[in-house]
């Protein structure tokens, strides 16, 4: 199924808390992405972003896309400094110095900022058990600072730093799997996502805010620049994305995995592969191997999810 | 803002460099970037606003009559609406062309 056929845009927020007139390129599916989590957040929410091309376009002082608190911070410390804001305001209730009142703690970052630089952050605030959420927009590299790679680049994939060649089939290392690094926090979330399947994201966007304890969600958020796509395709290439297992859908709700999304009909990975410049160079050998990866990548999910699928 | 973003001085910005309307990237039109604008076939548009979830910039309104069309000032013209529209009855048509 290509496209949807049911729909139910009624049951969704209508209020935006990102709203227009943010400066993101056209066609960013990161930048819809940030707009659905903050739909299934709502107003109680705070937010610390890392720098990175979602925190650029939309604060471009005096101005800003954000309709709740948020603190943009380095590239290093967005779950610091939520971490902080969660303990000192809780601490600031227990004292009677402010209301009680559920509130949605929440650190986003890119993939650079999650997987390399905010690594050891990260780490520490799941481990210390804070009440809180951390949203990874995954667009698989660098793009704020012009396509460099990152450890979330996949296999394959040209980009400034990894440039395919002669001598080069691009990315030379596979993409580290954050979700799993996640999970072996033992918290109590932690789902993948894409904006191509709004209902699902917020469906799990909600769950991890009421949820208390931390909560990790990864989004695969389609960057048209960088992946070198008509801006019109970035919501079918996530689904494309998808529907070839190259990024299932599943949550982990305390060690119980669960896939939320089993592909009609499974795509041959060529066709996600096919018609992204920054795949453009791969041969059929070489996508040969990225499609026995990515099955043996599945196999080892399904089994996690008890052999459902 | 009080006066037009082009015209405020960095001696005028908040200390701290905070922003203090909230949502006011509004005042900055996107819409100017556009070569191409998305046109709804009305009397084909079946209300089911796969068109809305789907707009990065947040910009697809439902008119008083109930179908949904772009709202041009800040519409970038990516053409994602109209690929994602179940019954195709959105078109993207050239800016120039008037
Ligand atoms: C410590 C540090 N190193 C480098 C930079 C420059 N820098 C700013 S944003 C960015 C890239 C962000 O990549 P990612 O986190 O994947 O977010 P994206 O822009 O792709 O959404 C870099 C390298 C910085 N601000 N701070
Ligand atoms: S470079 Fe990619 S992620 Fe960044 S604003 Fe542009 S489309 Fe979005
Ligand atoms: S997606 Fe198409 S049919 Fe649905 S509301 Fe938008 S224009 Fe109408
Ligand atoms: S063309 Fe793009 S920016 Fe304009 S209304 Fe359609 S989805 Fe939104
Ligand atoms: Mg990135």
């Amino acid at each position: 199924m290509d496209r949807f056929s049911v729909f139910s845009s009624r049951l969704v927020e209508k209020a935006e808390y990102f709203t227009s007139g943010h400066r993101a390129c056209q066609g960013c599916a990161e930048a819809l992405a940030v707009r659905l989590v903050m739909k299934a957040l709502g107003r109680d929410t705070i937010v610390a972003m890392a720098t990175g091309c979602m925190e650029i376009i939309s604060s471009p002082l005096p101005t800003t896309a954000w309709k709740v608190p948020w603190i943009h911070v380095a590239f290093e410390n967005s779950s610091a400094v939520v971490s902080g804001c969660e303990a000192g305001m809780k601490a600031m209730m227990r004292k009677g110095k402010l209301n009680q009142k559920k509130i949605n703690f929440v650190a986003m970052g890119g993939d650079g900022s999650t997987a390399d630089i905010g690594m050891g952050p990260l780490s520490g605030a799941l481990e210390r058990g804070h009440d809180m959420l951390y949203v990874c927009y995954d667009n698989e590299a660098y793009m704020n600072t012009g396509i460099q790679r990152s450890s979330a680049t996949p296999f394959g994939a040209s980009t400034t730093t990894s440039p395919a060649g002669k001598k080069s089939i691009g990315q030379q290392t596979q993409k580290k799997n954050l979700p799993q690094i996640a999970v072996a926090h033992d918290i109590p979330y932690v789902a993948t996502a894409c904006s191509s399947f709004p209902f699902d994201l917020m469906q799990k966007v909600k769950k991890a805010s009421a949820i208390s304890g931390p909560a990790y969600i990864h989004i695969l958020s389609v960057c048209p620049t960088g992946w070198r796509i008509q801006p019109h395709d970035a919501i079918r290439y996530g689904r494309l994305a998808v529907d070839a297992n190259v990024f299932p859908l599943y949550e982990v709700e305390n060690g119980e995995y669960r896939l939320t999304y089993t592909p009609y009909k499974v795509l041959p990975v060529r066709e996600y592969l096919k018609g992204q410049g920054r795949f453009r160079h791969l041969t059929d050998k070489e996508i040969e191997l990225i499609q026995k990866n990515v099955e043996n990548d599945y196999a080892k999910l399904l089994k996690k999810c008890g052999g459902q699928g | 803002m009080a006066k037009p973003m082009e015209q405020i001085k960095w001696q005028e910005l908040e200390v701290g460099a905070i922003a203090v309307e909230v949502g006011n990237a509004r005042e900055y039109e996107t819409g100017t970037w556009r070569s191409e604008r998305p046109v709804v076939n009305k009397d084909q548009c079946i209300k089911c606003g796969v068109c809305w979830i789907f707009c990065p910039d947040a910009c697809i309104i439902q008119a008083a009559q109930g179908h949904f069309e772009a709202d041009l000032t800040y519409c970038k013209g990516c053409g994602i609406c109209a690929r994602e529209c179940p019954v195709g009855c959105i078109s993207m048509v050239s800016e120039e062309e008037g």
